[in-house]
């Protein structure tokens, strides 16, 4: 008889450990600390010691109940998948309009909408240098151009995101091309995706911005208006986003954002509205950087505190209040110019960790956003990458796949405290709005992108491509990349001229001074007057013209 | 005469992206250059205007939603003042296709991502460092 073996089942979870302890100590020899861009340490282990299990019921839970750590419908990616939301902007609206049809044939299921940044910034086209016109986006100026960007698309059964900063003009364009086509504007459904305004302030300075006294007014009224005529717009998405990409954290640009979402609640709370009326339309979007696991931690995370800050503070009682829905899109600033194709790579792993986190949409980058606006080539590759996630790796079967893993359940805690004691730190401050103003958040944001690109720098962080693994790259072999055709820009420019010189000059006339009077506040609401406007014929340069002679322009808080 | 260079970094047309110009301007001001720095959307008579009263040596143009196309502007309206020495750098996102039109233009040399800061910078002290030559002959 052989002796038999020793059992290799230890005595006790402590004692195993202490052993692996040991044993990882004498090998690894000087152990390097890992941080991960929030700042956490990670540990090379973590153990059922680390997760405290009487916990389970009140912290983790289940999908579909508060705190909704494992998401916020029963269902998720499982009953529904994400909705796939490609930002698409191009051109002239025709030319927008055919890349639209395209994209939904490739599987897109609802459409966005990034409009020319003359309209991003606040002019007509033929108020800004031409040279720039719908080279990043499309230009739409009025009613009849966004129905023409939205022709043979069901407005009725199609969610709309409109990239659309204060004043709205053109969720307010959408609603008049619906209404000339006969559709119920009480059908039209999407959002609002740049109506967070602190957000503009703080991180991305490519928005028309009113005056932060001015701008805080109009989202407000946009708010209310909303709910009142609009059952199935989400007039808000508070925007994580610019704030990663400016630099922030995945910590930082969570606390910021929920911080931002306190400070629009209160003011609609003050504005007389009731919590359970403005907060099932909140939502939220933001950036999915390639750090897998702590974006997934950041997602539940921010889920469990809007759960209990939603009832807490505002004693929210629909479960809707309590949801923390979300939208989100793969990093650009981790994408590289050197060997671009390896974006392929790093969006994929930047859109798994969006959908382990319990996404509710998606965008996925295109490879070549690095070196232009994307060509449809790579917008092609950036859809087909979300249908092979979803139906060859089947990544939806399982919901909250991560949940329970000891490192992931930690993490979220650690991140959770950490984006608490951030958001103790704008409250302390005096709140979002406060925050803005002083500085306080730029300052932070700019500090935190140096760190980042210091770490680069000096070779602490790879990027595989630029500090390390570099080949060279025979630039010839690039696709070329689609420019709008000056011929057809100018055609478009000359066909707004000649339909404005022939709309009925004192309707337009009247809806300005109907905007002007509301911005003076004469009780009316601002946005509703927009509203008006565009359906008069009005157009964006001009109600945006009007709004920032009344409320004054938000000049950049910069902080260098 | 302050013999440090001299930078106004600036960013023209209607995009606001300004992360890269920041962290740009923040290490040129590291590395001992007295930076001018202005916010986003920058009309270019403005920055003609900054350039001649600041007298500086070198203008940088970040460009990340091609606002680069304005740039040939940019040259002609530094010409027409008779600013034709200052060296002007553009960082960003500029197409391939694109480079040389800048170039051609009078641009001295195009930055794009993932170029490391000390690379921008040594750039930036020798082409200051030639423009002064030129201005102040010995």
């Amino acid at each position: 008889m052989n002796k038999p073996l020793p059992d290799p089942v230890p005595a006790s979870t402590e004692e195993a450990q202490v052993r692996w302890a040991a044993e990882y100590a004498a090998q690894i020899g000087t152990d390097t600390p890992v941080h991960n861009r929030s700042g956490i340490p990670i540990r090379p282990l973590y153990t059922p010691l680390d997760v405290d299990p009487a916990r389970f019921d009140a912290d983790v839970g289940f999908p579909g109940q508060p705190p909704y750590t494992r998401g916020i419908y029963a269902t998720m990616h499982r009953g529904r998948t994400w909705t796939q939301r490609q930002l698409i902007g191009l051109g002239t609206p025709s030319a927008y309009n055919e890349r639209l049809r395209d994209i939904l044939d490739q599987g897109a299921t609802a459409v966005s909408l990034i409009p020319c940044n003359s309209v991003f910034r606040g002019y007509d086209m033929d108020e800004v240098d031409a040279e720039l016109l719908g080279t990043c986006g499309v230009v739409v100026d009025s009613a009849d151009h966004m129905a023409t960007c939205l022709d043979g698309v069901d407005l009725a059964t199609t969610s709309c995101a409109m990239n659309d900063p204060s004043p709205f003009t053109l969720l307010a364009f959408m609603l008049a091309a619906a209404q000339r086509r006969g559709v119920d504007r009480r059908a039209i459904s999407g959002t609002s995706n740049q109506s967070d305004y602190l957000s503009h302030f703080v991180a991305n300075h490519m928005f028309f911005r009113l005056a932060l006294p001015g701008a805080r007014r109009v989202l407000v009224d946009h708010i209310a208006w909303c709910n009142e005529h609009l059952p199935r717009w989400n007039p808000l998405s508070v925007v994580g986003q610019h704030m990663q990409q400016a630099g922030a954290t995945p910590a930082e640009a969570m606390a910021f954002t929920l911080a931002s979402a306190l400070q629009y609640a209160d003011d609609c709370v003050a504005a007389g509205m009731s919590p359970d009326a403005f907060l099932p339309r909140f939502t939220f979007f933001f950036d999915i950087s390639i750090s897998l696991f702590e974006e997934v931690a950041k997602f539940r995370a921010g889920r469990r505190i809007w759960a209990r800050v939603t009832r807490e503070r505002y004693g929210a009682r629909d479960p809707r209040s309590w949801r923390f829905k979300f939208h989100g899109q793969t990093s650009g600033v981790d994408l590289t110019r050197q060997q671009p194709l390896n974006n392929i790579a790093r969006v994929t792993v930047q859109a798994i960790a969006g959908i382990f986190g319990g996404l509710q949409s998606l965008h996925t980058d295109a490879y070549d956003e690095a070196l232009s606006c994307p060509t449809q080539f790579g917008a092609r590759i950036a859809v087909a990458t979300q249908n092979i996630l979803r139906e060859e790796a089947h990544l939806t079967d399982v919901i909250d796949p991560l949940g329970g893993s000891y490192y992931v359940e930690t993490l979220t805690d650690d991140m959770e405290a950490k984006i608490l004691a951030i958001m103790a730190e704008v409250e302390a401050a005096g709140g979002m709005y406060r925050a803005v103003e002083s500085g306080l958040v730029q300052r932070r944001i700019g500090d935190s992108a140096m760190r980042h690109q210091a770490r680069i720098d000096a070779g602490d962080q790879t990027i595989v491509g630029v500090n390390a693994y570099r080949v060279d790259e025979d630039a010839g072999a690039r696709p070329a990349l689609a420019k709008p055709d000056p011929a057809v820009m100018r055609a478009h420019l000359h066909d707004f001229a000649r339909w404005k010189a022939c709309r009925p000059a004192g309707t337009v006339a009247k809806a300005l001074s109907n905007l002007a009077r509301s911005a003076q506040g004469d009780g009316g609401n601002v946005f509703g007057e927009v509203v008006a406007a565009a359906e008069a014929g009005c157009t964006h340069g001009e109600i945006c013209a009007t709004l920032r002679r009344e409320l004054g322009f938000g000049h950049p808080l910069v902080v260098v | 005469m302050d013999i440090r260079p001299k930078v106004l970094v600036t960013k023209i047309g209607l995009d606001g992206h300004d992360r890269g110009s920041r962290i740009v301007a923040a290490h040129l001001r590291d590395a001992g250059m007295e930076v001018i720095y202005t916010p986003p959307w920058q009309e270019i008579a403005a920055v003609v205007k900054l350039a001649l009263e600041e007298d500086v040596d070198v203008i940088g143009v970040s460009s990340l939603a091609t606002d680069h196309l304005i740039v040939p502007k940019l040259m002609a309206a530094l010409r027409a003042a008779g600013l034709q020495d200052i060296a002007v750098i553009v960082g960003g996102i500029v197409p391939d296709e694109d480079e040389q039109a800048l170039l051609d233009a009078g641009v001295a040399r195009v930055f794009h991502p993932g170029t490391p800061l000390d690379e921008i910078s040594a750039f930036v002290a020798q082409a200051a460092a030639r423009v002064r030559a030129a201005r102040f002959p010995a």
